[in-house]
């Protein structure tokens, strides 16, 4: 794109805004000539020739144009520093010449004469502009607070371009500090140029930790991830947030101790179950589960044994039993699954228990294909009769239907149970003798 | 199929104009650099480009070879680089790179960017920061609207809704005014516009800005009303499961750009098919805003019909078989492949809802609307959560309960977090801080009352009881607008009542009679009084932000063109989901109106919530 005229060039050679510049004749009008010309040619055609000063220079309302009302019910504001609707009033210290544009606009070599409500009307039609001109500090807001009255981000943005290489960052972001919609726009503009550095060290502590937290991701060796992560320790978390990055940092501690050993572990275990994906930075759940996996019955003393695991991140029981069921299952050590569930009592007799419900437990055993007589103990132990009925005719537990059948006097569902076995299976002789068995009074 | 049409829907306006405009000025931006030139795309161009050009345009405007920009070092030996692309710093670094290595190797090219739907100062920035301002041109393609349908407008631009919401960065708040001042200038102006939420009025002022300068048109509107709503209004809408059959493609396949890949078991071949789907899909076109429950019958109806058709040759002479082949076969033939792709379809979608559980999914989502056992949803959260299965799933649900519940109580959001963090990562620490910003997952900040008497309590009875009156408290304790909100608009049905999802009597159909879509109560009681008045409390409610203007423009004309005057454009800023676009239909078919949707982009429960997500590095 080459320069305008020649009066501007002293400016051009100067300016850092070169990159807004734009021909005469790439005016604001650009954007939809194209489509306008190819709209008017197929639909109405009241194509006037289109002056550009006569349109800018216009104020008030031309003819037969929409004249807009607003109505404004009643609405509350979420913060002050937000932009109330309809138009706010914004008092630029530069005088503002009439309602309409003043005549210098329409002069591009006055570009300095230009106060910031005209300025950021230019940058509006992406005509040329300059900011440079702008350098009290009370300028350089009003011209930022007058890009924000206009909404437009794009523009908030430049001008925010612009004070971050006139203005010292300890008073920009001092200023920036109350005027909320800026600052946002600053700190999404300075992630994107990944200038994180710079927001780490300016903006309040409230509002970095996690985006300093954050940065680990982008660490790839695990060793200085968790040296970073360490690091973070120190940060001014909430309470549990604090606990979290703790939890964290000692994960990966655990993760990368656990994950030196079994890479070159050659236990049964591993040679039977190839590990298919390093551990490291896996969730604790799936720590855990790992752990069940490869390591289970491990002393509580060594870093990758479930109990020890389970303890240092407070892992609830619930949760406990659903991943260690889900471990062994996969295994097929029913035994394993079985102690799981085994309470003694006072006098030593064994009971089942689970903290989840049994029907969940049958669900997940069967998934792994639990063999019948482990299925049936466990489909036996539903609390809900329902829940056990639909499981033990989903899982054919012939017995527990024949019971719940004859406890329930139910003498038809038994006949059509009967229907459904082998003839002189054990199964169906039993509903045989259940049904000549007169002492029973069946409901139906 | 089942709806009955009060009155005769009003014809639309003809969008497919729009999709000229914008590939005729793509080709001009073309011309702009003469002689053979490589184009580079950006990825999420690709489709929204598909749809409008096809490499066959390119290539007679002299596009050479086609990439896809992937911000890699690249391999063209052309001598003119021109760059499709979102007006993105990443992707203008890059370019920026480009640029600098070939200077280095002493290499002589012509770059052109051409930015679409419109540059930002911030990327140009970055052109002269890295000293290449001047040997790269810079150009717009202002591309705003994609026609998805006949009557869904596309802006095609998901970053919209976390730049806008979360970054609070209103970038694009210009880009969706410009939309409707395109709009505006193509079809006719507006007698009137409501809007409600922070953004839908600054996008209003700044398309008012551009009504203001631009040059009037006197002719005939083409629409009469335009609606503006932010997501952020309506959070529980995009949350829900999808059970209309669009919506359930959507949530299962991910619809893109209005196409959809269905696997190999949908095929029931070994191979993926793409397709269409849109109104042009006559099979598609009858099922897609059907609840999915009927879906089926309808879909066997159709198979027999069509085994009918196909079983009039037998007994044909000769001459009767030529006409059949020549008349009927393709079209019959045509509707046979849709027809087992779109059963295809619901087969496999059945069998993964089975699968995950969907019923109970269903059943806690259903509850939490309704405010009923809550302790109970909170428990099988918590068994969502623990047993690892879908990370978004599980977020989905929590967000749902903080929304309808309006925050957890402190010790559920506590523990609950913290089993989050076990199961999906701890990482997931900066996506609560994302949700807590948006007000989509938040802590109750419980009177110190309340929490006194929780722990009185607690230590009185069993742990049953305090959750049973720890939810009876916390309901007098905090503001509640959700349930305020659907209580005073109806948008629970009360519970117990048969609702027949083949006759649907509301828009509740579209979550199986369970919940309206209080986006569409909000826009279906705005039309019906004309504006705000009696909704003030509802308006409240709603964080304010409220707002009907009436445009000058000569109402009587208007009203003179009934058609124009039943057709309503809602624009979805944010996102907006294809249940939303359902509901509205059968609004629109109950009142004899037509609506069309225009969205920054289409969305969904996953895309909202991953949108958010921060548990990856960043690019």
């Amino acid at each position: 794109m080459s320069r305008a005229k020649p009066e501007d060039d002293e400016y051009w050679n100067s300016s850092k805004f070169k990159a807004f510049t734009f021909d005469d004749d790439d005016d604001e009008f650009s954007r939809l000539k194209e489509s306008k010309r190819a709209v008017n040619s197929i639909l109405v055609d009241d194509d006037e020739d289109e002056d550009d000063v006569e349109r800018v220079s216009w104020s008030g309302e031309p003819v037969g144009s929409i004249s807009w009302s607003v109505k404004e019910t009643a609405s509350s504001i979420r913060s002050g520093s937000e932009q109330s609707f309809p138009k706010i009033d914004t008092t630029p210290s530069l005088s503002k010449q009439g309602s309409g544009y003043s005549l210098s606009s329409l002069f591009k070599g006055n570009l300095y004469d230009l106060s910031p409500e005209e300025t950021v009307r230019r940058m509006q039609k992406g005509r040329e502009f300059s900011l440079e001109k702008f350098r009290s500090l009370q300028d350089k807001l009003l011209l930022l607070d007058e890009a924000v009255a206009v909404y437009d981000g794009n523009l908030i943005t430049a001008v925010l371009i612009y004070l971050n290489k006139s203005l010292s960052k300890e008073i920009l972001f001092r200023e920036l500090m109350a005027r909320d919609v800026a600052l946002r726009h600053y700190v999404h503009y300075l992630k994107e140029m990944g200038e994180q550095k710079l927001l780490l060290n300016w903006l309040p502590l409230y509002f970095k930790q996690l985006m300093q937290y954050k940065e680990h991701l982008n660490i790839k060796d695990e060793g200085r991830r968790r040296d970073f992560l360490k690091s973070c320790l120190g940060l001014p978390f909430s309470q549990d947030d604090a606990t979290h990055v703790q939890d964290h940092y000692t994960l990966l501690e655990r993760q990368i101790i656990i994950e030196a050993s079994d890479k070159k572990a050659d236990a049964e275990i591993f040679k039977k179950f190839p590990r298919k994906a390093s551990i490291l930075n896996m969730p604790i759940i799936t720590t855990l589960y790992y752990s069940c996996f490869y390591h289970y019955g491990e002393s509580e003393g060594t870093f990758s044994s479930p109990s020890n695991i389970r303890k240092t991140f407070r892992i609830s029981e619930k949760q406990y039993i659903l991943t260690a069921l889900g471990a062994r299952a996969k295994l097929k050590s029913w035994f394993d699954v079985d102690s799981l569930f085994n309470t003694k009592n006072w006098l030593g007799y064994t009971k089942k228990r689970s903290p989840i419900g049994f029907h969940r437990v049958v669900d997940i055993l069967q998934k792994n294909s639990a063999p019948v007589n482990v299925l049936q103990e466990y489909v036996n132990l539903i609390d809900d009769p329902d829940l056990k009925l639909s499981g033990a005719l989903k899982y054919k537990c012939h017995d527990i239907v024949i019971n719940t059948y004859r406890d329930l006097k139910d003498r038809q569902e038994l006949v059509v149970y009967r229907e459904k076995l082998e003839r002189d299976s054990p199964e169906y002789r039993k509903i045989q003798d259940l049904l000549n068995n007169v002492q029973i009074r069946w409901k139906n | 199929m089942a709806h009955t049409e009060r009155r005769d829907a009003p014809g639309l306006p003809d969008f497919s104009l729009l999709k000229r405009l914008a590939r005729d000025q793509l080709i001009f931006l073309l011309e702009q650099l003469p002689g053979k030139k490589d184009l580079f795309i950006d990825a999420d161009l690709m489709s929204p480009l598909d749809r409008i050009a096809n490499v066959t345009i390119l290539k007679q405007h002299e596009v050479d070879k086609l990439y896809k920009v992937e911000l890699k070092p690249i391999v063209s030996s052309s001598d003119q680089l021109c760059f499709l692309i979102r007006p993105r710093i990443q992707t203008v670094k890059w370019i920026s790179d480009l640029v600098n290595s070939d200077k280095v190797a002493g290499r002589f090219r012509r770059y052109k960017i051409i930015f679409t739907p419109q540059k930002f100062y911030a990327c140009e920035t970055v052109l002269e920061e890295q000293g290449v301002y001047g040997d790269v041109t810079t150009d717009e393609w202002n591309f705003y609207i994609l026609p998805l349908d006949d009557d869904i407008l596309s802006l095609e631009l998901p970053e919209f809704f976390r730049d806008n919401f979360l970054e609070g960065d209103q970038r694009w708040v210009t880009t969706a005014g410009s939309a409707l001042h395109l709009l505006q200038s193509v079809y006719g102006s507006f007698s009137k516009v409501y809007g409600i939420g922070r953004c839908a009025k600054m996008v209003y002022e700044s398309w008012r800005e551009l009504m203001e300068e631009g040059e009037q048109r006197t002719r005939q509107p083409e629409f009469a009303k335009v609606f503006l709503i932010d997501r952020d209004v309506d959070f529980v809408t995009p949350l829900c499961s999808q059970v209309v059959y669009e919506g359930l493609v959507d949530d299962i396949f991910r619809i893109k750009c209005g196409s959809v890949e269905f696997g190999p078991d949908v095929t029931s071949s070994d191979k993926s098919i793409k397709v269409m789907l849109n109104s042009q899909d006559k099979v598609f076109d009858e099922i897609r805003n059907e609840h999915f429950s009927n879906v089926f019958g309808f879909l066997s109806q159709k198979a027999k019909n069509l085994q009918t058709a196909y079983d009039k040759r037998r007994g044909m002479d000769i001459q009767q078989m030529k006409a059949f082949v020549a008349d009927e076969l393709k079209g019959l033939k045509q509707e046979h492949r849709l027809l087992s792709l779109h059963i295809g379809a619901s087969e496999s979608m059945m069998k993964k809802k089975t699968k995950q559980d969907f019923q109970e999914l269903l059943k806690t989502e259903h509850s939490l609307l309704e405010g009923f056992e809550i302790r109970e949803c909170i428990t099988h959260i918590e068994e969502h959560i623990n047993r690892q299965v879908s990370m978004i799933d599980s977020l989905r649900l929590l967000c749902l309960l903080s929304i309808t519940e309006n925050g957890l109580l402190s010790k559920d959001y506590k523990s609950l977090k913290a089993q989050y963090l076990q199961s999906y990562g701890i990482e997931h620490l900066l996506t609560f801080a994302n949700l807590r910003q948006l007000g989509l997952l938040e802590e109750q900040q419980a009177g110190e009352t309340l929490t006194v008497m929780e722990s009185k309590v607690g230590k009185l009875v069993t742990d049953k009881t305090v959750g049973k009156l720890t939810d009876a408290f916390s309901s007098l304790a905090k503001k509640s607008n959700f349930r305020a909100l659907s209580k005073r608009l109806a948008l629970v049905p009360k519970s117990g009542e048969e609702y027949d999802l083949r006759v649907p009597r509301d828009m509740a159909y579209v979550f199986s009679g369970a919940y309206i879509p209080l986006s569409c109560k909000l826009i279906e009681q705005v039309m019906e009084r004309d504006g705000w008045t009696g909704l003030e409390e509802v308006a409240r409610m709603l964080n304010g932000q409220e707002f009907a203007v009436t445009g000058g423009c000569s109402s009587s004309e208007a009203r003179n063109k009934t058609d124009a005057q039943r057709i309503v454009l809602v624009m979805f800023l944010g996102g907006c989901t294809y249940s939303e676009i359902s509901a509205l239909q059968f609004l629109g078919k109950e009142r004899g109106c037509r609506f069309i949707v225009v969205t920054t982009a289409i969305t969904n429960s996953a895309r909202l919530l991953e949108a958010l997500l921060d548990n990856g590095a960043s690019v």
